[in-house]
């Protein structure tokens, strides 16, 4: 084990693809000299200019490009900058990319991955702070991955590189400087299996990305007022584990759905039903969902905090779940 | 205009075989239509089949051909088996696509037809996409996109002859100009030269010429795809023709007038490719039998088969995840 950056972690992931499968490029704005985030630094140097690849600003030629080039037996992965930007190329991935293996018959696969950083971090206002994961879950064909770890960013980033599925790979902004043990080699996370990071009998916290660091931290809280919650990071949003979230609730009897993006039609949403739908004689409270208001973030601090779940929040719903 | 003197009458007479075997299929589509077999809309090609025929005869069987909604004729061309696309326009078992895709998402992985495209310009950045593939795996082929005078105008088209010029990829690009984008003529809706002045724009090389002269399209889709085959980056391809049918099988174009349809059909390109050449005139009738007898029985055999098996709706539609989830 290694202590590494979250950014680190997926640089390692994806240096370790690209050697393993000589038809691993990336390919996106600035990758020469690093990536915005740095993710790709130094990367040019091993593999060359044709397999960490600049391009223009040319959102919907970059996932366009990546589908035909994945389509063709190569395994782009294709950097974003912001999960934002990406929405100019919306046609590119989900009505080209998602759709291609269905809609040809079978005749087509599309392995391309593609980066779509997220979230807020300070002062990055309504252009370059979204979490629009909810949307990709929505798309039959596509794949929605949320690390929030170093380890799971370099194993999730491993097995996205390697799926025949079109993969919305979404990093969270501020997870970048965050330093965790991540194992080396061939370490690889599978999709749809949830890391239960806290086990506990009172209430099941279901979350993903960033927002799974406010449930720990809510956690530590209500355990010194006696409650012990269950946190369960997701990973992936699509597909999700189910069996494990519905077996929490089953014991707990209690869920939270803590999550960055807007509330409304949030993926939260989805899971709220799914456990409502499936264990609604075992719930002991109703299912509690937790998310932004429905307003693009801000750029002055307090107002951009008005669009944060805070831990004291995650803590004081699962309190009054609990009834204490 | 082709010149008469040196022409090769074999090449003509095989130009003239592979344009009767469109117009024979798109009219037993439009009789699918009419019969009501033919279960989505469907965008004849009658008219501009010396396009289809004169690139896709310098396109190799692993080249890489990316089309439209107006994509049956160079489908075939590229070397699709008929059959299986008119099993695919009646939503039948044993289409190309398995019935999931029907008339604008034909596609023909096996022949390098990497499929129709339901979305106006968004080939053109496939295509550029499968050049950069080809380039990196050092490989030989080329890829050919074609798209009508009304995809230039979106985005996609800006951005991906860009990036074919800046990735100096083996991609030809055809403008299969008809004068209409549906029921608009595109000319209104355009500013500038059009299509081979903004390709020029871009550094691209480009040729504006009569698409419904075979041979002439014949000549300069060899020409630039030897280039292009040998490295010299992008080329772009203008070509003129005109849709003699609707826009759709079902449109009947009344937004311009009866006299201009008329005096088009006098250009119809199969007749005058067939003016070309002395002496082929049983050739090509017996080609044109030959069409029409291929393209009915690929009708009567679509017509009898069975649809898919239903369960059939959840499959190929990713790995991951149960399709199922959360359904019914
Ligand atoms: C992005 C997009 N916008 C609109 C349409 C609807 N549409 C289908 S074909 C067409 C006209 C296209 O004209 P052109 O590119 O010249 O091709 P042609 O039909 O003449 O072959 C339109 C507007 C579409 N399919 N995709
Ligand atoms: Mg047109």
């Amino acid at each position: 084990m290694a202590i590494m950056t979250y950014a680190d972690a997926a640089k390692a992931g994806l240096a370790e693809e690209m050697r393993r499968d000589p038809h691993v490029w990336a390919v996106g704005e600035d990758l020469g000299r690093g990536g915005v985030f740095g993710q790709y630094g130094g990367m040019l140097a091993e593999f060359g200019p044709e397999r960490i690849s600049d391009a223009p600003i040319s959102e919907a030629c970059i996932m366009g490009a990546a589908v035909g080039a994945a389509m063709m037996g190569t395994r782009p992965v294709v950097e974003m900058r912001f999960s934002d930007f990406a929405l100019c190329a919306i046609d590119e991935l989900v009505n080209q990319a998602a759709k291609a293996r269905y809609m040809f018959g079978g005749q087509a696969r599309v392995p391309l991955v593609v980066r779509e950083p997220i979230g807020m971090w300070r002062s990055s206002a309504a252009q370059h702070s979204q979490s629009l994961e909810s949307w990709y879950t929505h798309i039959p064909g596509l794949v929605v991955v949320c690390p929030s770890s170093p380890a799971d960013n370099k194993g999730l980033l491993k097995t996205a590189i390697r799926s025949d599925d079109p993969v919305v790979y979404m990093e969270h902004k501020g997870l970048w400087p965050v330093e965790g043990e991540v194992p080396e080699g061939d370490h690889l996370v599978p999709f749809g299996k949830a890391n239960v990071l806290r086990e506990g009998r009172d209430v099941t916290i279901v979350s993903w990305s960033a927002q799974v660091h406010l449930c720990m931290k809510a956690a530590e809280q209500l355990a010194k007022d006696g409650i012990e919650a269950e946190v369960i990071d997701l990973r992936t949003l699509w597909p999700w584990d189910k069996d494990r979230v519905l077996a929490s609730v089953e014991k707990t009897g209690r869920l939270i759905v803590a999550q960055e993006a807007v509330s409304v039609s949030g993926f939260g949403a989805e899971i709220a039903a799914t456990v409502s739908e499936t264990l609604h004689g075992a719930l002991k409270a109703p299912v509690k969902r937790l998310g932004a208001p429905r307003i693009p973030v801000s750029y002055a601090p307090p107002l951009e905090d008005k669009a944060r779940v805070t831990a004291d929040q995650i803590a004081a719903a699962a309190t009054a779940l609990v009834g204490r | 205009m082709t010149d008469r003197r040196n022409i090769d009458a074999n090449r003509v007479v095989d130009h003239c075989r592979m344009m009767w075997r469109i117009r024979a299929f798109e009219e037993n589509a439009l009789r699918g239509l009419d019969e009501k077999i033919v279960l989505g809309a469907i965008h004849p090609t009658i008219g501009q089949e010396a396009i289809a025929t004169g690139i896709c005869a310098n396109l190799n069987r692993d080249d890489v051909l990316l089309s439209t909604h107006r994509g049956h004729g160079h489908t075939l061309a590229k070397g699709a088996n008929p059959e299986a696309m008119m099993r695919e326009l009646f939503g039948k078992e044993g289409g190309n696509c398995g019935g999931k895709g029907g008339s604008m998402h034909i596609a023909d992985f096996g022949v390098g037809m990497l499929g129709a495209n339901g979305v106006v310009s968004a080939n053109i950045v496939i295509a550029a996409g499968a050049g950069h593939a080809i380039k990196l795996k050092g490989e030989k082929k080329v890829v050919c996109c074609i798209f009508g005078d009304g995809a230039i105008n979106r985005g996609p088209f800006l951005e991906g002859l860009n990036w074919a010029v800046v990735f100096n990829l083996p991609v030809l690009f055809v403008c299969e100009d008809n004068g209409f984008a549906a029921t608009t003529r595109t000319k209104t809706m355009t500013g500038g030269d059009g299509p081979s002045a903004r390709a020029r724009s871009f550094g691209l090389q480009a040729k504006e010429i009569d698409g419904n002269d075979v041979m002439a399209v014949d000549e300069t889709a060899r020409e630039m795809i030897d280039a292009i085959r040998n490295g010299g980056g992008p080329r772009f391809l203008h070509a003129h023709t005109y849709r003699l049918t609707g826009h759709t099988g079902s449109d009947p174009a009344t937004y311009r007038p009866k006299e201009e349809v008329e005096e088009k059909w006098k250009d119809d390109p199969i007749v005058r490719a067939s003016a070309l050449v002395d002496g082929q005139k049983d050739a090509i009738e017996k080609a044109k039998a030959e069409a029409y007898a291929e393209m009915s029985r690929a009708f009567d055999v679509a017509k009898a088969a069975s649809f898919p098996s239903a369960d059939l709706a959840f499959t190929d539609v990713q790995d991951a995840g149960d399709p199922r989830q959360g359904a019914y």
